[in-house]
C-alpha cells in the first residue's frame, strides 16, 4: 500500500455538495490505490472505446471539440505518441493527480483527464462550474465505458467532479493529491495555491501566456495556398476569440518594407474572407474595445500607425519598436500588433517567460530552432507552423507532461 | 477661445441644414484645438491618419471611446487652469472617468444646460425638490457625477430641499414643510432614476404615504441598467410614480458626465432629443459605419461644449436608435433618438482566466 507521508487528510466535507458525474465517489481511497505505469494496456483500450463513442456521438457535429478529443484519444494515435517515451521503461504514475480545468475552453478537461491516466496517475477532475454540453457528452460516455466489467478496476482511477467555489473542498483533494493540475490562468493559480499540499506533491500550472507569429515576407508571396494560411491563422485565433494562451497577438514581418506590405496586403485579405466564410461574428463590445486597444496603444506608444480597415473584423496596429509591455496587452477578438524587421533577431529584446507558443509561416523549424534554442531565451515553449497553435500535445507550456506525472525509479 | 455666437440660437429651432453649418464648424475648431493642446488626441489622430483641418462633416470627426477618460488624463488645458474635476459615478473599486474642467468650459456648460431646460420648464425658477441627499455635494471641488447633476440642475431652483437624508430615508418633516410653503405652485423635482425609484417611490409606496405633487415637473436621468435588472420598464416607471405623487409632467434625460451641460432630453412624446449643441450619430459596431434610421447601434455623442478637455465626440458604450431627424410631433428639430442598453460585455471564448470571475 502506498504509504502517505506526514500529513492528515482532512475529512471530505461533508455539509458542502459535491457533485459527481462520472467514476469513483470513495475520495477517499483514491489516495491509496496503485498508480499504474505510463500507456498502460487498460487505461489505452479504455481511451479507445471511449473514442468510438465519442466519434459516434449524435451531438458531435455541433461539437467538433468533442471529436477532437476522440481523435486524439483513439489507439493508433495513442501508440504513435507513445513511441517518443522509448525511454520511460522505469517509470511509474506518481499516484494521484487534481485537476482543476478552465471554465471557457469546455474540452479542456478531458485532455487533463486523459494525461493523467496515460502517465499512470489516479485523476480527480474538477470541471468548470458552469455548464457546457460537452462536459456532459464526455462524462456520460466516460460513465457508460466504466461500467464494462472489464474496467471496474479503473473506475477507481477516475472522478469527474463539480463543485462551487469552496476552498474546504479545495484542500481536501489537495490534501489527497501528488501532483495537482491548474489551467485557468494567474487567478485560478493562486486561488488554489491557498490550498496546501502534501510536502512531495507539486503544481504543474498553466499560467497566462502570450503568443506570437513570425511571417517571412518574400517566402509568403510564394507560397499558393495563401487562403489555406489564412484558414490555420484563423483556426489559432478567432476560433478561441484570441483568447487562447496560443493565440498570436503580434506579428512580426520579417522582409523589406516593400515586400512586407504586399504580404500585409494578401495576408489580411486572405483573412478577412475567411471570416467572412467562417461567419464569424463579432459582439459589439468586442468592436469597441478593439477600438480601446488601438487607442491606447496609440496614446502609450510612439509613432503607431492605426491602418484604416475595411471593417472591424481585424484590428490592426502598427509598432515602429517593440515594447517590452506588449504581454500586458491581451485584448482579444482579433486586434493584432504588427512590427517589421528586415531580421527576426528584435524578437529577442522582448521574449520573456511569458511567451509561450511561435507560430511561423515561410520558416522551417530547423530555421527558427537555430534561432531560438540554445541562444539564452527566457520565455517561448512552442515552435509549430502555423494552424497548431491550439493543437493538444502531451508536451504542452513547456512541460513533457508524461514525464512530469510520473516518477523514475532508477535501477543500478 | 473659439466663437460662442451658437450660444445665441434657437436651441431646438434649426434644422438639419441650418444646425450643420455652423455645428461642423465649431467641431472642426474644436478638434483643431484640441489636436494643438492635448498631446494624447494628437497622438491619437496621427495614429488613425487624421487632419483635423480636413474635418467636413460630422460624421467624419475621429472619436474618442467614452472609456479612455478613466484610463488617462485628458485635457486641453494648463492643470493650473483646471476648476474643477468631475468623476463619473463608480461603485467601489471601479475606474472612474476624470473630466477636467476650467472657468469657460464650466460656464458654457451651465448655459448649454440653462438653454435646453428653458424649453421644459420655461425660464423662470422654481421651488425645487432633489430628491437625493444633500451628502452627495459636500466636496465642491470634486464632483460625482450625482453631485455634478444636482448642483447643474439646481440653478433652476429657487427654494430648495433635499428629500433624503444622509441616510437616504425620505426627509418627510422637511418635505411637508417644503409643500406647505409652496402650495399650490409649479415644482420642479430632479433625482438621478434609479434613487427616485429605490429611495422614494419605494418608500411611499410601502408607507402608504401620499404627497401631492400634481403641480410638480420632474426631470431625471442616470440610466435604466439598475432599473432594468427589477423589471421597471420606462412606462412603469411613470405610471408609478405618478400613482405615489400625482405628478404629471415627467421627463427623463440622457447624458454623461464626460458631455455635461448638452445633455439628451425627453419630450413628451417620449423621444430623447438633440440639441443645436450636441447631436447623435448611430454605428454600426462591424465597421462603426453609420446607422439608418430605425437601425439599432452603439451611440457616438458630439458636443460643442467640451474646450478643457478633449470630449466633443464620443463612442459611448450603450446602444440606441435613431428615431428621426427634424420631424418629431413635439415640434422640436433636430434628432431624436431612444437608448436601448448598455452594450453587454462580450462573452470570450478562450483560456483566458475566468475561473475567478465566475464566481464573484
Amino acid at each position: 500500500m502506498q504509504k502517505l507521508e506526514d500529513v492528515v487528510i482532512p475529512m471530505q466535507p461533508t455539509s458542502i455538495s459535491i457533485q459527481l458525474l462520472a467514476g469513483n465517489e470513495n475520495y477517499d481511497e483514491i489516495p491509496y490505490l496503485k498508480p499504474l505505469v505510463p500507456f498502460d494496456d487498460t487505461v489505452i483500450s479504455f481511451f479507445d472505446e471511449l473514442s468510438m463513442i465519442l466519434m459516434k456521438h449524435p451531438q458531435g457535429r455541433d461539437f467538433p471539440d468533442v471529436i477532437t478529443f476522440g481523435f486524439f484519444i483513439r489507439k493508433a494515435n495513442i501508440k504513435r505518441q507513445m513511441k517518443s517515451y522509448t525511454c520511460l521503461r522505469s517509470n511509474v504514475g506518481r499516484g494521484v493527480s487534481f485537476h482543476i480545468a478552465p471554465s471557457n475552453v469546455p474540452i479542456n478537461f478531458a485532455f487533463s483527464l486523459a494525461v493523467g491516466l496515460l502517465s499512470g496517475n489516479a485523476c480527480i477532475v474538477r470541471v468548470s462550474s458552469k455548464s457546457f454540453p460537452q462536459t456532459d457528452i464526455v462524462s456520460d460516455a466516460i460513465s457508460s465505458v466504466l461500467e464494462k466489467s472489464k474496467f471496474s478496476d479503473l473506475k477507481r482511477y477516475i472522478s469527474i467532479v463539480r463543485y462551487q467555489r469552496n476552498n474546504e473542498i479545495n484542500n481536501f483533494f489537495s490534501s489527497l493529491c501528488d501532483i495537482r493540475v491548474i489551467w485557468g490562468g494567474d487567478n485560478t493559480i493562486s486561488e488554489l495555491r491557498k490550498s496546501p499540499l502534501p510536502p512531495r506533491s507539486f503544481d504543474i500550472t498553466f499560467a497566462d501566456r502570450y503568443s506570437f507569429c513570425i511571417i517571412k515576407a518574400e517566402e509568403y508571396l510564394d507560397m499558393q495556398n495563401k487562403k489555406k494560411i489564412a484558414i490555420d491563422f484563423y483556426n489559432d485565433t478567432y476560433l478561441f476569440d484570441q483568447n487562447a494562451c496560443s493565440s498570436p497577438r503580434l506579428i512580426y514581418w520579417v522582409g523589406s518594407a516593400k515586400l512586407v506590405s504586399q504580404a500585409k496586403e494578401f495576408f489580411w485579405s486572405f483573412l478577412h474572407e475567411a471570416l467572412i466564410d467562417k461567419k464569424y461574428k463579432l459582439q459589439s463590445m468586442t468592436a469597441i474595445n478593439k477600438y480601446i486597444a488601438s487607442c491606447q496603444s496609440a496614446l502609450d506608444y510612439n509613432n503607431v500607425e492605426i491602418p484604416k480597415v475595411l471593417d472591424n473584423l481585424i484590428s490592426r496596429i502598427e509598432l515602429k519598436n517593440l515594447p517590452a509591455d506588449l504581454p500586458e496587452r491581451t485584448c482579444g477578438g482579433g486586434s493584432y500588433f504588427e512590427y517589421t524587421d528586415d531580421e527576426p533577431d528584435k524578437l529577442f529584446d522582448i521574449v520573456s517567460r511569458k511567451f509561450q507558443t511561435l507560430t511561423y509561416i515561410g520558416y522551417t523549424n530547423a530555421e527558427l530552432n537555430s534561432l531560438f534554442i540554445g541562444k539564452g531565451a527566457l520565455g517561448i515553449d512552442r515552435i509549430v507552423p502555423c494552424g497548431k497553435a491550439a493543437e493538444f500535445s502531451l508536451i504542452w507550456d513547456g512541460y513533457d507532461l508524461i514525464s512530469h506525472m510520473s516518477r523514475v525509479v532508477s535501477i543500478d | 477661445m473659439i466663437d460662442n455666437s451658437f450660444l445665441t440660437k434657437p436651441v431646438f429651432g434649426l434644422d438639419s441644414t441650418s444646425k450643420s453649418e455652423f455645428f461642423i464648424e465649431r467641431l472642426r475648431l474644436l478638434s483643431l484645438h484640441h489636436y494643438k493642446s492635448c498631446n494624447s488626441y494628437k497622438k491619437l489622430l496621427d495614429a488613425i491618419n487624421v487632419n483635423p483641418e480636413e474635418i467636413s462633416d460630422s460624421s467624419s470627426i475621429p472619436f474618442l471611446p467614452v472609456s479612455l477618460f478613466k484610463q488617462y488624463d485628458l485635457m486641453s488645458i494648463d492643470s493650473d487652469d483646471v476648476i474643477k474635476t468631475m468623476t463619473s459615478s463608480g461603485t467601489t473599486g471601479q475606474q472612474v472617468s476624470k473630466i477636467y474642467l476650467d472657468r469657460n468650459t464650466a460656464l458654457l456648460q451651465t448655459k448649454a444646460l440653462t438653454k435646453i431646460l428653458e424649453s421644459f420648464i420655461g425660464s423662470s425658477r422654481l421651488p425645487m425638490i432633489i430628491i437625493d441627499s444633500s451628502s452627495v455635494i459636500k466636496d465642491r471641488s470634486m464632483f460625482s457625477a450625482r453631485g455634478a447633476g444636482i448642483l447643474g440642475f439646481s440653478i433652476f431652483g429657487r427654494d430648495k430641499v433635499y428629500a433624503l437624508d444622509e441616510n437616504m430615508e425620505l426627509d418627510i418633516e422637511a418635505l411637508e414643510f417644503f409643500l406647505k410653503k409652496h402650495i399650490g405652485k409649479k415644482i420642479l423635482l430632479f433625482g438621478f432614476t434609479f434613487m427616485i425609484w429605490q429611495h422614494f417611490y419605494k418608500l411611499l409606496k410601502e408607507n402608504d404615504y401620499y404627497i401631492d405633487l400634481s403641480k410638480g415637473v420632474l426631470i431625471h436621468g442616470g440610466g435604466w441598467k439598475k432599473l432594468e435588472n427589477q423589471s421597471v420598464s420606462q412606462g412603469k416607471f411613470k405610471e408609478e410614480i405618478k400613482a405615489v405623487c400625482g405628478v404629471e409632467e415627467i421627463f427623463d434625460y440622457y447624458g454623461m458626465v464626460e458631455q455635461t451641460g448638452s445633455i439628451y432630453m425627453e419630450c413628451e412624446f417620449g423621444h430623447l432629443h438633440a440639441s443645436i449643441f450636441s447631436d447623435v450619430i448611430i454605428r454600426r459596431s462591424i465597421d462603426f459605419s453609420v446607422a439608418e434610421i430605425g437601425e439599432e447601434g452603439i451611440i457616438q455623442v458630439l458636443s460643442m461644449i467640451p474646450e478643457s478637455y478633449p470630449g466633443h465626440s464620443l463612442l459611448t458604450e450603450d446602444k440606441g436608435i435613431l428615431l428621426g431627424e427634424d420631424n418629431c410631433p413635439c415640434q422640436r428639430k433636430g434628432k431624436f433618438f431612444k437608448v436601448t442598453g448598455r452594450i453587454k460585455n462580450a462573452e470570450i471564448r478562450g483560456c483566458s482566466d475566468t475561473y475567478a470571475t465566475n464566481f464573484n
